[in-house]
């Protein structure tokens, strides 16, 4: 065999050159993540590095947005990076503050965002500063600017407000005889009014009146419960950062029973149903009613279906409340970030906070008042016709384990999950919850 | 048939020259010289971080601040071995072991002998069953997380189709432990099967031939000839299987997160809750040094025996 014009090591040889050679050139185009990362050099001088968790429809408005800060700002490159939502995404920004390789500016959750402050892993605001680029207290939505501060320091600057809301099937809700003269739904404020609007949907759909996701979700299960429970006027589950469990049982025990009757008693909610289940058999009109966050709006209006929303119905009457928590931009602790970069960086937040136009549209109730209170913001429906919850909001109660998608979320979900699908009682669930936390509670917080 | 027995050949006397002594001392040097990169990353991204966890797990570690913070020597031992929920996540990994365990072991086997026997088409069947074990875990647990949905899942309707009232598969908690092990069998299977298929074709086929003419019948050349000479491979496949079960925690994580209320969640995922969600990474150092004993105990088991089956052999 007469021998080959090129053997195994010198292909070897030169594809090993080539290879090292083409690393290095990548690695000279020095602004890319990847050679940074490897020379821990940050991001050049004229780029910023963003890092958010928004998956999901309201995620593709944020790139939207980003893409018209390109536009308008040729001379900075953005380098925005989205991660997996909840738990993943705090512990890699954590960990990246920590190993000194910050982004320069991220979305936190405001209950996380307490958090992270407390652990000194935020770089403290100067309102002053602030001031200079128009982001004044006075033009953000009250309860997201006061959850903004932690230990009477600035640290986050609100994006929005996300409250637990209710869709319903214009169509269906229509046949029930449910909606006004103008087409939008009849207020169903009142501890009747809801249970008789699912069963005259249910009459409708023949199967459903309404659906919350159950299965493998405790946060929905949480953000129904606490609304119910701080509508009955239980005020806070935790006090003290946490070391003290306060949660009134009678009236958990109460807003439990309600669930209940929904899911179990009356079955006109599904006891078993996971999050893409629950979107399903809303899209698909076999339920009138849904209930979860605003971010699924997008969801509806791909799948056209006839649907509208409006807020949370006040169920017992007392004073509104009705869980939420906001997204908020914050600037990770970097020793490194000199006074220019700052500028840039508020100057994209500002950016962002311009275009709440795109970002309503996602569903959330942006937090920057000069839009919220525009006739612009009205005319967006139906995202626009539960904004006025947005200073009625109750956020998590503030503890070094809860916030969202939290142990506290988690544990305290899967309790009220377990009561939803006819497993426990709403004595059994309570006490359940109350054990479970004080064991929270009694171990010293690692923040 | 008489059995012969030829002639071993011998090779000449090896002589020993001083050229023979630099060339292995050379093949040496290329040898460790070739592991040296795969040494350094082992070193650094395994034994380095677990010498660390050991460390880690004496002190109030957490995940917010660097170093290790404040001492507290075996107090996360204690309070993992006094925890309600350590024990529960433990006795969950245990009872998806004794649940996968069995079937990916027995139902391998059979598939295996029945492709053995197969004159034809034999890569067919051989695809078939081994295809599934090439999907990530992410997809696996996406496809059958909707095979098993409530209301509009096919499994549900196709039961509900025939008369039979499905069981609520990942939400009822008598259910959702056995549905994901369903799951994980029909993913793994495959691996299990190449196993034994290989082992299979290792045994003569005279021995076949000749026990039936001794007048054996399947199921006897089955019970005294393909189990007895399978028995290194069955091993090999039971502790490798067991091993693997009890790292489990991709599929449980993505199909039940853990639920419902905690019933599956497994040592890992109690782990990965303590550690990241809840920002206390020296108390979770120690709750996986504890497992991680429990793993060793369990490898050391299958050395002494394998040790002591191969002393017998």
């Amino acid at each position: 065999m007469s021998s080959p014009p090129i053997n195994r090591r010198q292909l070897l040889r030169g594809a090993g050159l080539t290879a090292l050679g083409g690393l290095s050139l990548s690695a000279a185009a020095c602004g890319t993540p990847f050679a940074s990362g490897i020379a821990g050099t940050g991001a050049g001088r004229h780029s910023l590095a963003y890092w958010n968790l928004l998956g999901g429809g309201d995620g593709v408005r944020m790139v939207q947005m980003q893409d018209v800060y390109r536009r308008s700002h040729p001379d900075v490159d953005l380098q925005a990076v989205t991660l997996a939502w909840g738990n993943p995404y705090y512990t890699k920004v954590t960990l990246a503050t920590l190993g000194n390789q910050p982004p320069d500016v991220a979305i936190a959750h405001l209950t996380r965002a307490t958090i992270l402050a407390r652990a000194g892993l935020l770089e403290p605001l100067d309102e002053a500063e602030l001031g200079r680029h128009g982001l004044t207290g006075d033009n953000f939505t009250s309860t997201a600017w006061d959850k903004a501060h932690t230990d009477g320091r600035l640290y986050a600057i609100p994006l929005d407000t996300h409250p637990f809301v209710m869709f319903y099937n214009t169509d269906i809700c229509k046949k029930a005889d449910l909606l006004d003269t103008d087409g939008t739904l009849r207020s169903l404020d009142g501890p009747t009014a809801l249970v008789d609007a699912m069963r005259a949907a249910k009459q409708v759909t023949g199967a459903y009146g309404g659906v919350a996701s159950i299965n493998n979700d405790f946060a929905t299960q949480w953000r129904l419960f606490s609304t119910l429970y701080w509508q009955l006027g239980g005020d806070s589950l935790l006090s003290n950062e946490g070391t003290d469990i306060v949660m009134k049982d009678a009236l958990a025990e109460q807003a439990l029973t309600y669930i209940a009757n929904l899911t179990v008693g009356e079955k006109l909610m599904p006891a078993s149903v996971d999050y893409g289940g629950a979107i399903t058999i809303f899209a698909g009109g076999q339920a009138g009613f849904y209930f979860e966050g605003d971010w699924e709006v997008s969801t509806f209006l791909t799948a056209k279906t006839p649907f509208s929303m409006t807020r949370f119905p006040n169920v017992f009457g007392g004073a509104y409340a009705v869980q939420a928590d906001s997204h908020s931009f914050v600037l990770p602790r970097d020793d490194k970030r000199d006074d220019a970069r700052r500028q840039t960086i508020l100057d994209f937040v500002r950016s962002m906070l311009d275009q709440s136009k795109t970002w309503a549209e996602g569903g959330h109730i942006p937090a920057w008042r000069p839009f919220q209170s525009s006739d612009a913001y009205d005319q967006i429906k139906p995202q626009s016709n539960y904004k006025d919850v947005a200073d009625s909001v109750r956020y998590d109660d503030p503890a070094w384990y809860s916030g969202s998608g939290s142990d506290f979320e988690n544990i305290t979900g899967s309790a009220i999950a377990a009561v939803s699908a006819g497993q426990t009682s709403p004595a059994e669930a309570v006490s359940e919850m109350r054990a479970r936390l004080t064991k929270y509670a009694n171990t010293a917080a690692p923040v | 048939m008489a059995i012969q027995t030829l002639p071993l050949e011998t090779a000449g006397p090896v002589r020993a020259a001083a050229g023979d002594r630099g060339r292995q001392r050379d093949h040496a040097r290329a040898g460790w010289g070739m592991a040296t990169p795969f040494l350094v990353l082992y070193l650094l991204f395994l034994v380095g971080p677990t010498a660390y966890g050991v460390v880690m797990s004496f002190f109030n570690s957490s995940l917010e601040y660097n170093g290790l913070g404040g001492f507290a020597g075996p107090d996360n031992y204690l309070e993992a071995l006094k925890s309600s929920d350590f024990w529960s996540a433990m006795w969950h990994t245990l009872l998806f072991t004794i649940m996968t365990t069995p079937p990916l072991v027995a139902v391998a086997l059979l598939l295996a002998i029945f492709t053995d026997r197969l004159r034809r088409g034999r890569w067919f069947f051989r695809l078939l069953f081994f295809a599934p074990y090439v999907i990530p875990s992410a997809s696996v647990a996406l496809i059958w997380t909707w095979l098993y949905t409530p209301q509009i899942g096919l499994y549900g309707t196709w039961l509900t189709d025939i008369g039979i009232t499905s069981p609520n598969w990942l939400a009822d908690p008598d259910w959702a432990m056995a549905s994901v092990a369903l799951a994980t069998v029909w993913w793994t299977l495959g691996f299990n099967f190449v196993l034994y298929l290989a082992g299979l074709q290792e045994i003569p086929r005279d021995l076949y031939e000749a026990s039936a003419v001794d007048g054996a019948s399947p199921f006897t050349q089955l019970r005294r000839i393909t189990l007895p000479l399978l028995r290194r491979t069955t091993v090999l496949v039971v502790v490798l299987q067991v091993i693997a079960s009890l790292k489990i925690f991709d599929q449980v994580y993505l199909m039940t997160g853990g639920g419902p209320n905690f019933g599956t969640r497994v040592l890992l995922q109690y782990v990965y809750d303590i550690g990241f969600t809840d920002f206390r990474t020296g108390y979770g150092a120690a709750a996986s040094m504890l497992y991680f004993i429990l793993i060793l105990v369990v490898s050391l088991a299958w050395f002494i025996f394998g040790r002591r089956q191969r002393k017998e052999a």
